[in-house]
This record gives structure tokens, sequence and C-alpha cells, in this order.
């Protein structure tokens, strides 16, 4: 599909957009929301006057320095904003994707009462208003299926291709908008206006349109602006303790210190690093509400889980049959068989087709007299009547009572091979015909495959993993093993359910949930991650904050791992940032200060040629090394599942140390550069 | 090496001390019964009917803070009143008059703010009464005062889901009453045993060998001396401070107040890591301070004991021997020597305390730019009592945020969240020491009445004022001599950097307490990253390195570096 593609970072249409965006942001009001970027704006606003005051009062000795630091200077606010338009650019490209699905369509509205539709613009529908949409229409918008059963083609917002069932009540009633009707017809409810549905969020996050900052980016915000305030005033006191120390500092290389100094790495790519997390998500398929979302997912300690459809495939399974009493398998296999015939239940099928392996197929009743006993609550049995021959499976209890009724025996180890079942999470059911028991039927819960892996990953990524589950504790626990969750919440009532997430947020925990039936709504609102599936009701999806357009219980992993890549991103280059500011250090002092102090000299550690090409050398390492980075910004900082220490350590190396050489070579490197060039 | 012996004692010493100490004070501040409860529990029960004060009433930290700073305004106006009236009060046998206006107000604002930056001479300006009134009693109190806005913000990172933070009159109550009063006593024992005055004798007046007539100060000197340590305060009795035989008599007086300086804040460390019931987090902190603390020392006793490299080419002889102690022995007691100099030099800057036993102007430029640094850094190298550690609590914060970004997890100290609200104020904290030592400096390097007040000029005048406002801002009181303090324009901006140095950090301090105690701590995961361990000290280290040293690197090279740079071209200052 379209969307999954990444945005080429090369891609020159884009690069050529993001290049005249970046020019339409150095407007002062919009430079306004990253104060360190807006300083730089300022400083190389003031660096142009000078120069231009130079170049018009004739005074040229200093003009090509002072010119040139000038342009670097607007070079390092046009590079950041350019990192924020590509990365909304890409965002963009994506939110085009996702617009796609939602081409100009017409509706049938269907006015309170009425049954004639009127046909009008998706645009004028409104939440609450009633729709008709027939075999071959494209859904107008998020709805509800009110009335009615279809077939839908979902593969624009999903990219899967087999088309889904979605019917009136139960859980599988949502309908999104820009999907296709294939077969019969539906009135649909519509959740949400125009221009307010989850993809309308979606796609201003990845625009960076309605982006607020998340609490995280808050804080690192506030201490951006700290430092850029111990800076602006480490140069500015330079002034007078240059004065006192006999070296009077031109205005343009306070300039030049100060733009070094201040965090503009990290400053520049804030807001590309944010969009860009919104990307990264999107190309999992999952579409978010807020980014203080995605950001809390990075956070999650407890991840709670339905067991049925997304643990284990949802039906219990028959996978072997028992014998009791001297019977033989093929005995109890044929009135398994016989018992399950009629059993239209996923449960019922799965005998039947157990049965098959030891020969038994199509049945042929001939004359005799047939009468199918249908399941019920009361009964907890169903079966087959033919002639004489009761043929019954059911709940142990109560074919043990029928077959005692009738005086029959029941065989000592059967009530042992029930409880084997039951321990090990299974489930009995026992055949008998009149007044003999020939077994027991093993069925069982079929975990997943490939789960297990995924559990052990959110486990190496710290998070706990709680099944929940209507079964009992036993049956909870042998699944629960099976499957390799950490724990689980057996008989769980929404009201346990709910009581369980209160719990562990007041421990203080951050936690998860999936879900998609309306009874999951006020758990997937009490948590702090609700990941709401896409195949699941509208109150799930409204309740959530995000939704899993592929309906993947598990994406949580790669929800999460986008959310501590966020975090590890804006960490590592902040630490990158401060950690280059001792080489500018020992570039820009030395050369500010020999002319009052030659012995200043020894300072000059990188041994930069002259101090105008020391001066501009940093500078253009300053503005260079923003656009180095935008790829690392967009991509994000590589994350593997492993203890925090570890991760610091290696980002750490990574980005501290690393972050303290590169400059010292990479100026060395420009200095020789600018020298060869004549620059300076 | 047996320049460093003293260190390592020194060290080890602490490292024995401080968790005994730390167990103590922990103890005393939960109110639990301590070996000196008998014996004094009456005093506390008694200042708590006289004042009015329940204990078990708790405070929130507005209301925690605003305790604090009127108990500290009445303290200052107390102070002035007894300095301006001492002319008409008694014990004064000198008949010293009343202290000029700008200059009470200076040493009331330094010792209510445990800086006892001293631009007064004591012996020549304040009566017996005045000493044991003003001065003595804000040693106590000042003390007090920062020991309880620790345990505070200590509270308020180790309750869980609290809106108080306990009560200031009680925590300053038995932080006087069970710590400062009976330890400074027994300090004071000791030292008069080892033959520090104690008296209030006039002044005596001696025929020297040399034939000419001295006057020599008497004074309650080691009562003042003791709490002068213990408590950080550092104003001494007597202008020489420890340098003065009557002060400080012996190499082995010297190595106690160095140990009582750094008792209480390496203590506190340790308290803090009971209260958070994991010691181990004590002791990380306690490491990074004592790894900054003996690089500091390393520094500091190298470069003096290395003497002056323009003397070595004249031909003089600077090695330590038996016969003499070598290096640079300008503005140094012969008794102390380089070694014992610089390491006191360097513990009076790191625990914010500011006695001297040598003069730092003297120091050559490398020597004399560790204290300078150690101040600088915040004082948080085990710092002033109580605000050490609050201010190393705040670097912690700061170390923790970027770490916690790193590996992809929201910031959490304790288990608890760091948020933008805490990071505001942790900022605030931090920012307080290089605004106000930066523009102050600044301003005084530029304008007439601030050179004017300089010995000497270029590089080292400018480390002199450097030296006096980051004493003044971060509550040193240490001086770096060389400066005219007593001017006017000096006493009114160092009163000014001492009065935000002090109170501005307190207050951004007890609002982190404030939101820290309403949060809910998570029981640490496999992801949350631990700050227990040795890489967590080596990061703190280096935020600590880091955020310094890019703030002060300009006005450093300026100073000592340059001057470092220009002695060994052969030109001195």
């Amino acid at each position: 599909m379209a969307r999954k593609e990444t945005v080429s970072f090369q891609d020159p249409a884009l690069a050529r957009r993001a290049l005249a965006d970046a020019f339409r942001k150095l407007n002062p009001r919009w430079m306004w929301h990253s104060p360190v970027m807006f300083v730089v704006e300022v400083v190389a606003a003031l660096t142009t006057l000078i120069f231009l005051q130079h170049l018009f009062s004739g005074s040229f000795g200093a003009l090509s320095f002072d010119g040139q630091i000038a342009l670097w200077l607007w070079f390092t606010v046009l590079f950041a904003n350019f990192s924020e338009a590509m990365a909304e650019g890409r965002g963009r490209a994506q939110a085009a994707a996702l617009r796609q699905t939602r081409t100009e369509t017409t509706a049938k509205l269907l006015p309170d009462g009425q049954t004639v539709p009127v046909t009008v613009p998706a645009t004028q529908l409104r939440k609450g208003d009633v729709v008709l949409v027939e075999a071959g229409d494209v859904i107008p918008g998020d709805g509800e299926v009110v009335e009615g059963i279809a077939s839908v083609d979902e593969s624009s917002i999903t990219g899967e291709s087999a088309p889904v069932i979605r019917e009136s009540g139960g859980d599988r009633s949502a309908v999104t908008g820009g999907t296709r009707v294939l077969s019969d017809s539906i009135k649909v409810r519509i959740t949400a206006d125009p221009g307010n549905t989850f993809l309308d969020h979606m796609i201003r996050l990845v625009e960076g349109a309605s982006r607020q900052k998340t609490p995280n980016e808050l804080a690192l915000f506030i201490l951006l602006a700290g430092l850029t305030i111990i800076f602006l005033l480490v140069v500015m006191t330079l002034e007078p303790l240059g004065l006192y120390s006999g070296t009077t500092v031109s205005p343009v290389t306070m300039a030049a210190l100060l733009v070094c100094l201040i965090p503009t790495t990290i400053g520049g790519l804030l807001p590309a690093i944010g969009i860009a997390g919104m990307n990264r998500l999107v190309q999992h398929n999952v579409l978010a509400k807020s980014g203080r979302a995605v950001e809390a997912a990075g956070d999650v300690d407890v991840l709670l889980l339905d067991k049925t459809g997304t643990i284990t495939m949802g039906n219990r399974v028959a996978t072997a049959f028992i014998p009791v009493g001297g019977a033989s398998e093929e005995e109890l296999a044929g009135r398994a068989q016989l018992a399950s015939l009629s059993d239209e239940t996923p449960e019922g099928r799965s005998v039947v087709v157990l049965a098959k392996k030891y020969g038994f197929r199509e049945r042929d009743f001939g004359s005799e007299e047939v009468r199918f006993i249908p399941f019920s609550a009361n009964t907890r049995m169903s079966g087959i009547d033919l002639g004489e021959r009761q043929i019954r499976k059911g709940a142990a209890g109560a074919i043990i009572r029928m077959v005692q009724e009738q005086g029959g025996e029941v065989p000592a180890e059967l009530v042992q091979k029930v409880r084997e079942i039951a321990d090990a999470g299974g489930t009995p059911l026992v055949v008998a015909e009149n007044k003999s028991v020939y077994g027991v039927i093993y069925l069982k819960d079929v975990v997943k495959g490939g789960i297990t892996e995924r559990f052990a990953r959110m486990r190496a990524m710290g998070i706990k993993t709680v099944m929940i589950t209507g079964d009992n504790p036993l049956t909870a626990r042998a699944i629960a093993r099976e499957a390799g969750v950490d724990d689980f919440l057996a008989e769980a009532t929404p009201e346990a359910k709910m009581e369980r997430i209160k719990n562990e947020q007041s421990e203080g925990k951050m936690v998860a949930m999936t879900g998609d039936g309306t009874n999951d709504a006020p758990a997937l609102a009490q948590a702090d991650v609700g990941v709401a599936m896409n195949s699941g009701t509208a109150a799930a999806k409204e309740a959530g904050n995000m939704v899993d357009l592929d309906s993947n219980p598990t994406k949580l992993i790669e929800i999460v791992e986008v959310g501590k890549q966020l975090l590890m991103t804006r960490g590592s280059l902040t630490t990158f940032s401060i950690a280059n500011d001792v080489a500018k250090y020992f570039a820009i002092l030395p050369a500010m200060f020999t002319i009052s102090f030659p012995q200043l000299q020894a300072l000059n550690i990188m041994g930069l040629s002259t101090p105008q090409s020391a001066i501009l050398s940093a500078v253009i390492f300053n503005a260079l090394i923003i656009i180095a980075l935008i790829p690392l910004a967009l991509k994000g900082v590589g994350y593997r599942p492993a203890g925090a220490a570890g991760i610091l350590r290696r980002n750490l190396f990574l980005y501290g140390l690393g972050g303290l050489l590169v400059p010292f070579i990479g100026i060395k490197l420009l200095d020789r550069l600018v020298v060869w060039l004549h620059l300076v | 090496m047996r320049s460093f012996l003293e260190v390592l004692l020194l060290a080890a010493l602490i490292i024995i001390i401080s968790p005994m100490l730390g167990g103590y004070i922990y103890l005393v501040h939960r109110g639990e019964k301590v070996f000196l409860t008998p014996v004094l529990g009456w005093l506390e029960r008694l200042i708590y009917r006289l004042g009015g004060i329940s204990p078990q009433k708790e405070m929130r930290w507005g209301t925690y803070a605003g305790a604090v700073l009127v108990f500290n305004l009445t303290g200052l106006v107390v102070f002035y009143l007894v300095e301006r009236l001492q002319g008409v009060l008694p014990l004064n046998p000198q008949h010293l008059p009343a202290m000029h206006p700008l200059l009470a107000l200076n040493t009331a604002v330094s010792f209510v703010t445990n800086t006892n930056w001293q631009a007064y001479s004591p012996e020549q300006t304040m009566s017996y009464l005045t000493e044991m009134l003003a001065p003595t009693v804000q040693n106590f109190l000042s003390a007090a005062s920062g020991l309880a806005v620790a345990i505070a913000l200590i509270r308020g990172l180790t309750r869980r889901e609290a809106g108080t933070v306990g009560n200031f009159w009680v925590d300053l109550v038995r932080s006087v009453v069970y710590i400062l009063l009976p330890f400074s006593l027994a300090l004071a024992v000791l030292l008069v045993s080892q033959g520090v005055i104690q008296n209030f004798s006039p002044y005596l007046t001696v025929h020297t060998l040399e034939g000419v007539r001295q006057t020599l100060a008497m004074g309650p000197a080691a009562s003042q001396e003791a709490i002068k340590e213990f408590g950080t305060n550092g104003g001494g009795i007597f202008n020489a401070n420890s340098a003065h035989p009557f002060e400080n008599p012996t190499p082995l007086t010297n190595f106690i107040e160095m140990l009582a300086m750094l008792a209480i804040p390496a203590a506190l460390v340790h308290t803090f890591g009971r209260m958070a019931r994991n010691t181990r987090q004590g002791w990380a902190v306690f490491f990074a301070m004592l790894i900054l603390f003996l690089a500091g020392a390393a520094g500091a006793i190298t470069a003096e004991q290395a003497g002056n490299p323009l003397f070595t080419r004249l031909g003089v002889n600077q090695t330590a021997s038996g016969l003499q102690a070598g290096g640079n022995m300008e503005g140094k007691e012969v008794r102390f020597g380089p070694a014992g100099s610089a390491l006191f030099a360097e513990t009076t800057s790191a625990a914010a305390c500011g006695a001297v036993d040598s003069m730092h102007d003297s120091f050559t430029p490398l020597g004399g730019m560790v204290p300078l640094l150690n101040i600088a850094l915040g004082e948080v190298i085990f710092g002033g009592v109580g605000a050490g550690l609050y201010g190393m609590l705040t670097f912690v914060l700061l170390a923790v945020f970027i770490a916690g970004l790193m590996v992809g997890r929201t910031p959490e100290y304790l288990g608890k969240k760091v948020e933008s609200r805490e990071i505001k104020m942790a900022m605030l904290a931090v920012l307080v020491m290089p605004v106000l030592i930066l523009t102050l400096t600044a301003l005084a390097v530029v304008c007439g009445p601030g050179l004017a007040g300089i010995a000497n000029k270029g590089p080292h005048g400018l480390s002199e004022i450097m030296y006096a406002y980051a004493s003044a801002a971060g509550n040193n009181g240490s001086a770096f001599e060389g400066l005219n303090a007593a001017a006017p324009f000096y006493l009114i901006t160092t009163a000014l950097a001492m009065l935000l140095g002090r109170f501005l950090p307190i207050i951004a301090v007890l609002a982190i307490a404030g939101s820290m105690v309403e949060k809910v701590p998570v029981p640490p995961g496999p992801g949350t990253f631990p700050t227990d361990g040795p890489l967590f000290v080596g990061l703190l280290v280096g935020v600590i390195l880091i955020v310094g040293a890019l703030t002060f690197f300009p006005a450093l090279v300026l100073g000592p570096v340059a001057e470092h740079l220009l002695m060994t071209g052969g030109k001195l200052f």
C-alpha cells in the first residue's frame, strides 16, 4: 500500500518544497516558537546590519569576514527550518495518502425516520446522521453500523485485501470513512463531524500543524531555554571582561560565539524529531490522537490484553479424543462426530474436523429416524438421537448425571481424565451413548503462532503483560504459561478490568490496554495508552487515544518503540549539542583574546590557522552539523530492547563522547578548507 | 607523596564518620529517640512550649518557605540592631562604637545567609556581646535553616503522595538542639585542649622579642571556632581567621577543623540515603562529591607544592625536604605548609565554609583557581550544611533528566517522574550562581568604584573580583583577599549576591519538594535507569563539570588561566 512506503529523504521534489518552506519559516512570528533558533535569527539579523553598515561606510577591512559570519548564521537558521520543513513534507506526503481514503464522495442521507435517501456531499454529514450504504458505495464517514450486515473492503486504510464483515451490534460494528461496501447494504450512524475524525487528527499531527508540546518536550524546552540564558549571559559579560583585559571584542565575534554555544543543534532539530515520530507511527499503520499519547507509550510498564482473539485464536479447538472404560479411540471419535454434526459452533466444527483423521466423513443416515438435539444452557449438552441411540456430548457433570439416571456405570478413570484436561487449561467434553461413557474430547485454546516471541520482546523492553480472560483461574494460568504472559486476570468482568488498571496506576505505573469491544471503552479511556482496534466498535475507538488500523493487539511493541525513540533522539542530540560546546570554546576563545594575551595561543589546541579562520570554521561547523543530523532526527536513534543502564552507556558513549570529539576534528578540517579556499 | 597522605586520611575518615553521623541525623529528624534525647529532650519540648509550636502540624512547601524567609528576616533585623547598639550594651571592654550602617547590613546579611563574608575586622569592630549575640547565634541558626531545607527536600523526594514536607520550626529546633549544639560543644572542648583560647579578657598588650609593644586580641574563640567549622559558617573571631594561632594553633587542629567542615554536609548525603530507604542512593551522591573533592585537592596541592616556576629558574630550591616544606609559601603559615594549606583551601571552598588558614590571593594562579572553581560549580562538592545537598540534588535532577531521555523514558528519580515543573525550578536554582557571579563581576570590572577596590591589576585583579562574587553568591564567605571589601560598592553588591544566592535556590528547592512530594513513586523496573551505580556517579560528575566549565570557561581563561600562562612567560601580577 502507498502509505507504508517511506518517503525518501532524497526525493528532490520534497527537498525543493522544504527549501522554500525553510525561507518562509524565517518569519519571526513563526520562529518565536523555538526560542533557541529565534535568538539565532535575531543575532543573524544584527550581524547583517553591522555588515551592511561596514559595506556602506566603505570600511572594507572586516567586510568579507563579517559578511561570511552573517551568511552562515542565516544558514544555521535556514538549516534548522529546513529540517522541520522536511519532516513536515514527509508528513504531508503521508497525510495525502491518508486523505486519498477520503476522496470527495456523496452520501445517501436518511432523514429522521424516513426510508428514502437524500443524496448529499459527504462533507455535510454531521455526527448522529444516519446514511444508507449499498454494495459498491464508499462509506462517507466514520460511523457505526446500526442496521444490516455487509462485507467491506478496508484495503484503503489497512492494506489488507481480504474483505471484512461489518454488522450491527456486537464488536464489529465500526466502519471507517473511505472504505467500500462490497456486498449487501447497511445503515450507518455517523460518529464524527467532518474534520474531526481520527484520520483528521492524525493528518494534522503528521503535518505538524496541530502539534502541541508533549510534557517531556516542554521540560526539555525549559532546559534549553535555561542554557540559552546562561550562554547569553556568558557572551554578554564577555565584553566588559574583555574591556578590562584590554581587548575590544567585535560584536560579530560575540555573535559567532553566542550562536556556537547555545544548543542550536537540538533546538533546531527538536520540531523535526517530534513530527518524524508521528510519521513513523503512521508507517506502522497506527493513528494517534495526540503526541502526548505516543510519548506516554514509551513509558508503559504494564500492558493489558484480552485473551480471546489476541493471545489465542479465539475459539477452542478439539485436539484429542481420550477414550475411557475400554472404548477405542475410533469408537469415541465416531460418536463424538455424530454428536457434533448439528453443532454449528466453532468448537463443534473442530470436533468434526478432528474426527476426519479417524476416517469418519459424511454420514448417510438412510431411513433411520434422526433427531438433532441442540445445545441448551439448561441441559448443558447437545447431540443426536438415532432411533434408540441417544448420543450426547457435554459438560462432565451433566453427562455423568444423565448416565447415572439411566442406571449406567461411570468409569473411575473418567473423573481423573476430566480433571487432568481442566488442570492443563483445556475444556473437557464427555461423550456418552445411552448409559455408557465412551470418553472425553479435549478442547483447547490454541495460542497464536509467534505470540510468545512478541511477549518475550515486551519483557526485554521492561513491559509486564497481563492477560485478561473470563476463564477460570486454572485455565487462565495454563494459557498464560503457554503464551508466555507475565500475569493474568481470570474470571474478569469489566469492573475487575477497571479495578486492575486503577490498581496498577495507583502504584504509579503507566498502563496500556488494547481492546475492541464497547465494554472495553471505559477501560480504554482509563488506561494511559488505549489502543483501539480498527475493527472494533466506535465507542472503543472514541475512548482510546490510538487506533491500530491493522487491528493487531501486539502492535503496542512498535508503538512503544516509537515513543522511546522519540525521547532517546531528543536526549541524545541534547547531550551531543552540549558536548559540542567544549571544542567551540577552544576554537573561539583563543582567537578572541590572543591580541591582548598572546600566551592564550596555548589554548589553541587544534592549531587553527588564524583567529578569523577559527571563528568562521566553528560557525560553519555549527551550521553544517544540523544538516548532517537531519537524517538521524527523522529516523530516530536506534532502539534495541535492553536494560536502561546498557542503553544509557551506549548513548553516552556515542553522543556524549562523540559530541565531545567530533567537533574538534570537524572544526580542524573546516579550518584547513577555509584557509585553502582563501575565505579569510 | 607525603603531601597526599593527609588527603587520603581525611577522605578515609569522612567515609567512616559520615554514614554514622548521617544515621544519627536521620533518627533526629524522624523524631526518634537518640542517645541525647534523655539529656536534651526537655530543651526541645521547652522551646516548643515557649514558641507555641505543635510538632505534629506539618507544612506545605509554600508555608515552609514562608517560615524560612520570615525567620531569617527576623534574624537579619536582630543582628543589625545588635551591631548598631553595641556601644551602649555591656561586655564591650574595648568600648567599640556602633558599626557603620552599610557594614553592619553587609555583616548581618553575611551571617544570616551562612556566608560569613567578613568585610569587617572583628577584633576592631565587634564587642564580645555582639560576637555572642549576633554571629555566634546566626552561626547556629543559619546552618540549621539550611539543614532544615535539605531535610524538607529529601522528604519531598522520598515521601509517597503526601502534601506536606515537614514543620520548619521542628526541623530547626531539632537541628540546633540535637546536632549543632552538642557536637559544637564537644568540638570546642577539643579545640581548647589544643590551645585555642576561650575568654572575655580585655586585649593584652605584650612586649615582643623585638622590643615593640603589640596588642593581642582576646575573646571566646573556641566556642566560635567550633560552630564556625561545624556549621560551615567560616566567620572567625579574628580577622586572620584560621591562620591565627589562637583559632587554629596546630596541624592537628587544622585537620580537625577540616573534618568538622565536611562532617555534616557529607553526613546529610547518607541521611538522604536512609530516608530514601536505599543507602546506595546516598553513596552514589557521596562518591560524586568525593571524586570532585579529591580532584580539586590533587590540583591545588600539586600547584602549591610545585611553587613558582620563576623562582626555580632563579635557582631557588622549592622541593619539599626534611628541612623545608617547599612549594609556594607566600601567605601561608609555616605550621601548615603548602600542602596542608592547599587542602584546607580545597576543603573550605568545597564545603562552602569560608574559613581560611592561608591567603588564597597568594596562591599560584592555578592553585587559586581550584577554590574559585569549587565555589563557582555551585557549592555542591559537599557544600554548606544543607545547602550542599540541596544544591547537589538539583544537579541530580538535571542529570536524571538527560539520562532519562537518553534511555527513552520519562525521567524519574527515586521512582518519581521529573517533569517540566521540577526542571524549571532546578534550572532556576542552577542559574542563580552564574547570573550573580558573571553580571556582578562584569559590572565591577568596568566601573570606577569596582576597579578602585582591587589591589592587583591584570588577570589577577579579575580573579580577586570574581572570587569575591562567587564567594558571596555561593554563600562561601572565604575571601581571595586583595580586594577592598569594605568599600560601599562591594558592601552593597556582595550583600545582594549573598541574599539572592541564598534564598532564591531555597525557594526553588522547596518548590521542587512541594511538587515531588505529591507524586507516586513507581517501583523500579528493567526499563528504569539505576541512579545508585557508578555510571550515574560518572554522569553526575560530568554534568556538574560541563555546566560549570561551559559557564565559567571564558572568565577563568581571562583570569587564572591567562595569569598562569603569563607567569610561565615571566610576567607576574
